[in-house]
């Protein structure tokens, strides 16, 4: 029997079990019907819904313009999927090819799509964590019990971390009336996505608008009172901040733990998968029944020399979900890679935010259109003389058209004329990404080297 | 331009009722260069990626002297209205008018028109009662459209006889065949439309009414409102016009569709989306200009080019749809150039979708057509807002 053949077998009758019913989970699921896969499939997810999305949940919902439970994701079309939801994955047997699950389950596969994404990562100190008024954001139950909290009559909220997340948390409370004071250990809001340079702007309209901007410090404590409810947050200054909420806005964490001793390259930074989105086992041989595709996956990318490319993002979500499901039930010469460029928006404080390509990766900036003063620009990071990523206040309009620049490896700086170019030679500076050693939430779109495995040397310096 | 080039053949009236064997054969070389300089981009990702290319600006200002402009660059003693402007400019326009007009502000100033105007779909077609035959453009698909303006901006409908004129000299003048004469009857309508605007916006300022006009007042330069004004209410005069009849047209050619979509007035979104795409209002833009040395497909177009965006062209290129001189209500993924795209991308699209989503379904359901009477019926001259300027059909009967 050719390979081919096995194709056809399991398209008509295949199991595909899909771990991870959320967006990605559920583009690959539509996609496969679309493609006409008429076998079994299942889809696993541990929280109790079918899958909704995420962008509202830190905007419209939050502010309680939206529902959160109105956030279901549209459907493409109906998948005719066994759901087992609420429960979640809790180990994989690849020599046997079944799912583990937590209530003792086992569900077989022939082909398996991890799309476990990531969770928020939670306060480092367990019990202070546990106090009445510590928050994370990610799921709809967090959205739905922030949401309450924020409008049941709170003078002041802490955002502990100002990256994309808690800018938009922050925005969102300052839209309520509300008090807000964010704390982040870097030197600027979204420094670890865009920079200091473009920090500097986000600073200034956090400002602007109201917040309790405290950059260069940290939370050290979160204190509470005798019957469990934050009092009281310690600052690294040595101050201190009453507050009745706090929002850990700490960046995510990648949902992998499940897959330990699987034999499948998933570490912290996610899961190795070829260009195909399949995924490679510890020794650096790719699989060919187990696929990944989301926030949890990481993958080769052309455009940054072959290093794997890591990003939490909605479109690269669809995207790489319905490559997985093409790729899981074609035979080889009719798979399709994943280049997808790396592309994310934020709404906050009044302005529409976007970003494409890699901007952490740059090595310098240049204001290409509008200026950073008026908080209406667009800026190019160049990385080695070309062009490797942009980002846009107000100005996504444009963000196609570097897309392309980035995608042909353009020189930088850019040195054509534009519309809302405000200066006659454009002045290349440093975009102020802070040391990578220091920790920080980090960006959504990480470069996360070159080994599958990530079995790496580990460079322990010897004690005097 | 010599007479026998292609961009002298499209705006050649004689072609005006069926240009697309010329745009089908201006898509052998999607970057085309005129003797004079100009460029006429005609395939569709080239048209897209161009008009969001920030090197490519909209203000006919920025072309060397010799190359036409537009009535909007001249001294008209009123500045460009925001089509015809850069950023920072037009995004400052754009976003002060879009305040009044539509979400997040006024997320129901549209919707709320809906009332008004079914009810002027309504009275239109009361008036096809006993008649055996109409001309769809002056009794249906022309007062729409004037009256949604009219409403929108706050303009008393009852002046239209008195704006039709100057209104009707600025659309004939973004022709490109309009000539120095069509140009300076345009500077002239532009000033003696401003004028009566100016008037009608002064006495708003001191009495605010309904309408757009009125909640500006405050937020803009009178000479910048003024301007906005003009734009609006010409824009607002043949595109819908020629959209509301070009759908007309174009399900009377194709009875099949006709049948199908009298069965299932659902079919009325896409069925709308496939005429912008088919035969859209707006068939090109002539107005751009590069502001640097532009690579497109293999050709450079230079700093300083006019350059001709292809819109009618792009629609039909079958490397984007496919059989794409097939009118296919049912097509998928139908991302049409028919309103533009980036940041100039039609301001009135909502209004224009709204009217045709009220007329069309209603025309379709109340009336029982014959037969064209003219096929191809007579066109406009222009051949920028291409259109007939009459659709004259015979009808059978009206239903309540």
């Amino acid at each position: 029997m050719s390979a081919d053949t096995d194709v056809e077998a399991l398209r008509r009758q295949g199991r595909i079990v899909v771990v991870g019913a959320s967006l990605a989970g559920l583009r690959a699921a539509e996609t496969l019907r679309e493609k006409g896969f008429t076998g079994s499939l299942t889809m696993i997810g541990d929280e109790p819904y079918e899958p909704y999305d995420r962008p509202p949940l830190s905007k419209q919902a939050l502010l309680g313009r939206a529902r959160p439970e109105d956030t279901a994701l549209p459907r493409r079309r109906d998948i005719d999927a066994e759901w087992r939801l609420g429960v979640a994955a809790e180990g994989l047997d690849r020599d046997a090819r079944q799912v583990r699950l937590a209530n003792g389950d086992t569900v077989p596969y022939d082909r398996l799509l991890i799309t476990t994404g990531t969770r928020a990562r939670p306060w480092f100190h367990p019990e202070e964590a546990a106090l009445d008024g510590v928050f994370v954001l990610r799921t709809r139950d967090d959205c739905a019990r922030l949401h309450r909290k924020l409008t049941g009559g709170v003078s002041r909220v802490l955002v502990i971390g100002a990256g994309f997340t808690g800018s938009e948390v922050a925005s969102v409370c300052r839209e309520l009336g509300l008090e807000v004071t964010v704390v982040e250990r870097g030197p600027a809001p979204l420094v670890g996505a865009l920079g200091g340079v473009i920090g500097a702007v986000a600073d200034r309209l956090q400002r602007k608008k109201g917040v309790d901007l405290r950059c260069g410090i940290s939370v050290t404590a979160l204190e509470g009172d005798d019957v469990g409810r934050l009092r009281r947050a310690h600052l690294s200054d040595g101050s201190a901040v009453d507050v009745e909420v706090a929002i850990v806005s700490l960046g995510a964490m990648r949902n992998t733990e499940w897959l330990a001793g699987s034999g499948v390259a998933a570490g912290a930074r996610g899961i190795a998968c070829d260009a195909g989105c399949r995924a490679f086992d510890v020794n650096g041989i790719v699989t060919d029944d187990i696929y990944a595709a989301g926030d949890v996956a990481r993958s080769p990318h052309p455009l940054f020399d072959y290093q794997f490319l890591a990003l939490e993002h909605w479109g690269n979500a669809v995207e790489q979900a319905e490559i997985a499901a093409h790729n899981m039930i074609c035979s080889s010469p009719e798979r399709r890679p994943h280049l997808w460029l790396p592309m994310f928006w934020s709404s906050q404080f009044g302005v529409n935010i976007k970003s494409v390509g890699v901007p952490s990766l740059g090595d310098q900036l240049v204001v290409t259109q509008g200026t950073l003063a008026e908080d209406r620009f667009v800026a190019v990071y160049g990385y080695r003389g070309r062009v490797i990523a942009a980002a846009a206040f107000d100005g996504a309009k444009w963000m196609g058209f570097y897309e392309q620049q980035i995608a042909a490896g353009a020189p930088f700086p850019p040195e054509y004329g534009t519309v809302d170019r405000r200066t006659g030679t454009l002045q290349a500076v440093d975009p102020g990404f802070p040391d990578p050693h220091l920790p920080t939430h980090g960006p959504t779109v990480t470069l996360t080297g070159h080994s599958p495995s990530e079995r790496r040397v580990e460079f322990v310096p010897s004690h005097a | 331009m010599t007479p026998d080039t292609i961009s002298a053949r499209i705006t050649d009236y004689a072609n005006r009722a069926d240009p697309y064997p010329l745009y089908a054969e201006l898509r052998k070389t999607p970057v085309l260069r005129e003797d004079d300089g100009t460029y006429l981009v005609s395939t569709y990702y080239e048209v897209r990626n161009l008009a969001n290319d920030p090197r490519l600006s909209n203000d006919t200002r920025n072309r060397p002297s010799g190359y036409s402009r537009t009535a909007d660059a001249e001294d008209t003693g009123l500045p460009p209205s925001f089509i015809f402007t850069d950023p920072p400019v037009h995004d400052r326009l754009r976003e002060t008018i879009n305040r009044p007009f539509g979400p997040p502000h006024s997320p129901r100033f549209l919707d709320g028109l809906r009332g008004e105007l079914a009810k002027v779909v309504t009275e239109l077609l009361d008036a096809f009662e006993g008649k055996d035959q109409v001309d769809i453009v002056e009794d249906f698909a022309y007062p729409l459209p004037v009256t949604a303006i009219c409403k929108v901006l706050g303009v008393p409908r009852e002046d239209e006889p008195r704006f039709h004129g100057w209104a009707d000299a600025l659309a004939s003048s973004l022709d490109p065949q309009a000539g120095e004469e069509g140009q300076e009857k345009a500077q002239r309508a532009r000033q003696e439309l401003g004028a009566y605007l100016s008037d009608l916006i002064e006495t708003k300022r001191r009495r605010p009414g309904p309408g757009i006009l009125s909640t500006l007042a405050p937020d803009m330069t009178p000479a910048d409102l003024e301007a906005t004004a003009v734009l609006l209410l010409v824009a607002g005069h043949e595109t819908t016009v020629n959209a509301i009849t070009n759908t007309t047209l174009t399900l009377l050619r194709h009875p099949d569709v006709l049948d199908r979509f009298q069965k299932d007035p659902d079919l009325a979104v896409p069925l709308i989306e496939e005429v912008l795409r088919y035969e859209p209002p707006v068939q090109f833009v002539p107005w751009t200009t590069a502001l640097a040395d532009i690579d497109v497909a293999g050709t450079t177009i230079p700093k300083g080019s006019p350059v001709w965006l292809m819109l009618a062209a792009a629609n039909r290129d079958p490397k984007r749809f496919m059989d794409p001189d097939r009118f296919d209500p049912h097509r998928k993924d139908n991302e049409h150039l028919g309103f533009y795209t980036g940041i100039h991308y039609c301001f009135g699209a909502p209004l224009a979708r709204i009217e045709l989503h009220l007329a069309v379904p209603e025309l379709f359901r109340r009336v029982t057509f014959s037969r064209l009477l003219e096929d191809p019926p007579p066109y406009r001259a222009n051949a920028v807002l291409r259109g007939p300027r009459h659709l004259p059909v015979a009808i059978e009967g009206l239903t309540a």
